[in-house]
């Protein structure tokens, strides 16, 4: 396959708002539009002051992991229900994305974390060395991955 | 003789059984079988040929049959292909009644360099461009530079600001391979844009200017050196520059007789010409230009050229200003765009000199065969009549002749037109400013727009993680925003009105349980949420006590209600809040907007948790059982666990909150766990023997309580006392959004527009929920006064009847009234009522 979608089991997903400080669980703090990873943890910036934590799939030791952002930050909700995360890789992933977002994903490296539009439907869009990880609303993830098919369809092997 | 790619290809047009070339455009392979006529004027049905090779063409429209019917296409641009079948049009065309087949869709691009046109001046440009070069030509085919990414048969359509350009791609005619788009629309970002998109010749207007054989004369070299069709033997030039003596040298080089060069520069022209019976051009008349009598000179082909007109169009669109220039006599670009650049034709570069000709001198006759727009059938006349009418600007004759309207956009007629208006007013064009440039530059077909937005994609369906059940089960949905919610299940044989009276039924005397899913919950948490909410709500949120639910009512600056719902206080410092289902998003971002605008220095936080969470109302005198069944660990008993009170306790094994809240005036439970566990409990509970319940059942449960629903019952006009909520506004509280406002002289009138219910004083009869209602038994003659509407209407199982919410003009003071409601040629009497019509006492809600 030259485009392969991939839904991930549920992760630990906290958003977590600090307005003061410079790491969270001993991983930098990410720059605007980008993410930082370590300690089994991905940190994804979506504002001034708000972050996504996504954890490990979800395990008896996910309460541990709000405990310890609670100590670190302002503010921590478990969002891990809210999102549906999606894994879209092979050689025409980025072109299925081009035909519904509009970032210019030719000069976004690795590390780079977006919320924008892809198709109809908000998204947030990491991109990794191994393709693209898409974060979107649950109740949207139907839509969202009957849209990525069709979008596929014309790289499909 | 072998043209083209040598591979032929059969096509039908108009009946006529005909073979063409890969390559041909139909208007080429039509030439090619000496088809001259291919359509007929809209106003005068006068027969009409091929004037121009490509975008330019006015006249040529046709009709694609099969394989899929499309309407208006110009046979310059259409190519051909096996199996085409079309026939010529009269002015319109007929839409396909069938789905389209085809797959259309969008792709967006991005680049450093723009290049539109692949031309000298295009490639040109591309080649010197750096960083991510595009370069887009209509035409298909050809190769681009090394390092240039090249879309060829793809239109620049439309430009907009900052460098963003649409641009349609034709991928593949007439019907793509089944998992390719047919057409696509490219969204292209760039940082600087070239326009090198050529310039158009245009026509001379004289007297029966416009049959077939009369044809631009570069189209007919068009036809001849990239086509291989020869469109006539003897042939005769008009012109009004040296263009046209190029075309000529090449048609006779190709064995055509040039039997006259009528050259305007030497003072002659063409003043009239003859046609066969089929309309055909047979001869001109040739005169010293402002005589009226000439020499008549036989002929199959008149080649006209009256210059060239840049195509400016998208430099326009941009908002580029032109200018006129004498010398070419046409719109040139003018000034500078930040980031786009005029190169090659369309800056006027390269195009020759030439005498400016709009029209020859002609004598006199009864109808006017001067045909400025051919598609529009629109003559010199039209134009004078116009200005006589007093009309100055282009842009008024433009409107008023409907020159320039049709689907060329007048590329042959617009600048004649404004010659001669010119002309007709004594002005200089120099003076007047053209009209405007409009995307698209081409018609694109509302199927290339829509792209892959059809059918199931044309916007997002959102689900619930319970709705596979509900598919399964056989409910009917309701469409809430984008939301797809379960309207009601019915069960075989089922009415909807059996179904809707059974499920209100099993919430009134059994137990019930519905998705509640969709419901918006939103977050609050931080030293500041207590006095946030305060502000937010028109009722104190602070004083609640952790563990306790309270239900609230927001309003706008306006003093209006804009939300209600409940608020639970999870800790000190943390609460969450519910909104409407259609309010979700709106909510959140009212909290932001103040938070970030008016008291950023607050610490509050709101999170989005509408979807982590399922939500499952639990409805009925048995749901204590119920859930006492599926929750052995929570103390149930309404001593232990009272209404407006929250606990997290296992339900059916999975972690769960439980809020003791009703929507329907009876005992209740809203359980709360995962999205992702929402299907899990909601079989437990089905399990248990509660029946689901859709939104239907739901309205009508709330209804009979008298609850609001906030935009079914309220429109942005109702204040919390208009709805008799006077209870939920706070008068201990120093301020909060929407206090203001109740002090004004408007929200203080006795007769503003009260909630109350109504009941028809026939039993049976069921109100059209937005009627009006009236004060008297026969409707006045109008105007008449309108005492509100209803906003609510439902038949009843628990009172054995229908009843109605609604809006009415101090409907406090007239409850034991009797109004009236005109529904069609009937005026039904209602009797007004309290808006709280079943179990007033409320002693239901504690089982």
């Amino acid at each position: 396959m030259t485009v392969e979608m991939t839904e991930e089991p549920v992760r630990t997903q906290l958003t977590v708002r600090l307005r003061d400080g410079g790491t969270l669980l001993g991983v930098a703090l990410p720059e605007p539009c980008t993410y930082t990873s370590g300690n089994g943890v991905d940190i994804l910036w979506m504002g001034p002051d708000e972050y996504l934590v996504l954890g490990p799939p979800l395990s008896r030791e996910s309460g541990d992991l709000e405990a310890a952002l609670s100590r670190e930050s302002d503010a921590v909700v478990d969002v891990s229900g809210q999102r549906v995360v999606v894994r879209l890789e092979g050689k025409h992933a980025a072109d299925v994305l081009a035909h519904g977002c509009s970032i210019d994903l030719e000069v976004a490296p690795p590390g780079t974390c977006v919320q924008t539009l892809l198709a109809r439907t908000g998204i947030v869009l990491m991109v990794r060395e191994e393709g693209f990880t898409i974060l979107v609303r649950q109740s949207f993830s139907d839509y969202l991955k009957a849209w990525l098919a069709d979008a596929s369809l014309e790289y499909a092997a | 003789m072998t043209r083209l790619s040598g591979i032929p290809l059969k096509f039908t047009f108009d009946g006529r059984e005909l073979t063409g070339y890969l390559g041909d455009t139909l208007a080429s392979a039509l030439l090619a079988n000496g088809i001259h006529r291919v359509a007929t004027s809209i106003k005068y049905g006068r027969p009409r040929g091929i004037v121009g090779a490509g975008v330019e063409d006015p006249n040529a429209l046709v009709q694609i049959e099969k394989p899929f019917p499309e309407p208006m296409l110009s046979a310059t641009t259409v190519e051909l292909y096996d199996g085409l079948e079309a026939r010529g049009l009269r002015g319109q065309g007929r839409l396909a009644t069938e789905p389209d087949p085809a797959r259309y869709d969008a792709k967006h691009a991005h680049c450093d360099v723009l290049v539109v046109g692949a031309g000298p001046a295009g490639l040109a440009a591309a080649r010197a461009a750096e960083g991510r070069v595009l370069l887009v030509d209509d035409q298909p085919g050809g190769e681009a530079p090394d390092g240039v990414r090249f879309l060829s048969r793809t239109t620049a359509f439309g430009i907009y600001d900052d460098g963003f350009v649409l641009a349609l791609e034709r991928r593949g005619e007439p019907a793509a391979p089944e998992r390719i788009s047919r057409q696509r629309v490219w969204r292209i970002r760039a940082k600087r844009i070239v326009l090198a998109t050529g310039a158009h010749e245009r026509p001379i207007v004289f007297p029966d200017n416009d049959r077939p054989g009369i044809m631009l004369a570069s189209a007919a070299r068009t036809y001849l050196n990239r086509y291989g069709v020869l469109a006539g033997r003897r042939v005769i030039v008009f012109t009004t520059n040296d263009s046209a003596l190029d075309a000529a040298a090449d048609l006779a080089r190709a064995g055509a007789e040039i039997v006259r060069i009528v050259d305007a520069r030497e003072g002659y022209g063409v003043i009239g010409t003859d046609g066969g019976a089929d309309g055909h051009i047979t001869a001109a008349h040739i005169a010293k230009l402002g005589e009226l009598q000439g020499e008549r000179v036989e002929c199959d082909l008149l080649l006209v050229s009256g210059g060239w007109n840049p195509a400016v169009h998208l430099y326009s669109q941009a908002r580029g200003t032109l200018r006129y220039d004498a010398g070419l006599g046409a719109y040139v670009p003018d000034g500078r765009l930040p980031n786009v650049t005029v190169v090659g034709a369309a800056a006027g570069e390269g195009l020759p000199e030439t005498k400016v000709l709009w029209q020859v001198p002609a004598p006199e006759s009864e109808v006017d065969t001067r045909f400025v727009d051919q598609q529009r059938d629109a003559t010199v006349s039209d134009v004078l009549r116009a200005t006589g009418a007093g009309l100055t600007s282009l842009e008024h004759v433009k409107r008023y002749t409907t020159i320039g309207t049709a689907h060329d956009q007048g590329r042959t007629s617009g600048m004649l037109a404004a010659g001669i208006t010119a002309e007709a007013l004594g002005a200089d064009l120099a003076d007047r400013r053209p009209t405007t440039f409009r995307p698209p530059y081409t018609p694109v077909s509302f199927a290339a727009l829509a792209g892959r937005n059809r059918g199931e994609l044309h916007d997002p369906v959102r689900v619930t993680t319970i709705h596979p059940w509900h598919v399964e089960h056989g409910a009917v949905f309701e469409n809430v925003g984008q939301w797809k919610r379960p309207w009601y299940y019915p069960r075989p044989g089922e009415t909807m009105h059996d179904a809707v009276q059974r499920e209100c039924r099993a919430a009134r005397t059994d137990v019930a349980v519905m998705d509640g899913s969709t419901l918006g919950k939103i977050d609050v948490q931080g030293p500041d949420a207590g006095w946030f909410l305060d502000m937010l709500y028109t009722n104190l949120m602070s004083t609640l006590k952790v563990g306790r639910i309270r239900y609230g009512v927001m309003c706008g600056v306006d003093g209006m209600v804009i939300d209600d719902g409940t608020v639970i206080r999870v800790a000190e410092n943390r609460f969450l809040v519910t909104t409407t289902t259609g309010n979700a998003a709106k909510i959140l971002d009212w909290m932001e907007e103040w938070l970030q605008t008016e008291w950023p220095h607050r610490q509050v936080y709101a999170t989005s948790v509408t979807e982590h969470w399922a939500t499952i109302p639990l409805v009925g005198p048995r749901s204590r059982e119920v859930l006492g069944r599926l929750a052995p660990g929570l103390d149930v008993r309404n001593e232990a666990f009272g209404f407006m009170t929250w606990q997290d306790a296992e339900v059916a094994g999975i972690a769960a909150r439980v809020c003791r809240i009703s929507f329907s005036g009876e005992l209740a439970y809203e359980i709360n766990v995962p999205s992702w566990q929402g299907p899990a409990l909601w079989q437990s509970i089905v399990d248990q023997g509660a029946t689901p319940y859709g939104t239907e059942t739901m309205h009508i449960l709330r209804a009979e309580k008298g609850y609001p629903i906030i935009g079914q019952d309220t429109d942005g006009t109702v204040t919390p006392h208009d709805l008799g909520m006077s209870w939920v506004v706070s008068k201990k509280k120093a301020d909060f959004i929407g206090k203001r406002s109740f002090a004004r002289a408007e929200n203080r009138r006795p007769d503003r527009k009260h909630f109350v219910g109504l009941l028809p004083q026939d039993p049976s009869v069921l109100l059209p929920e937005g009627a009006q209602i009236i004060e008297s038994e026969v409707v006045p003659e109008p105007p008449v006064r309108m005492l509100g509407h209803v906003t609510s209407s439902y038949d009843s199982a628990a009172l054995g009847r229908t009843f109605a919410l609604a809006l009415v003009r101090s409907g406090r003071e007239r409850i034991g009234e009797t109004l009236y409601v005109p529904v069609g040629d009937q005026v039904v009497p209602v009797t007004v009522t309290e808006s709280v019509l079943f179990d007033k006492e409320g002693a239901r809600r504690d089982g």
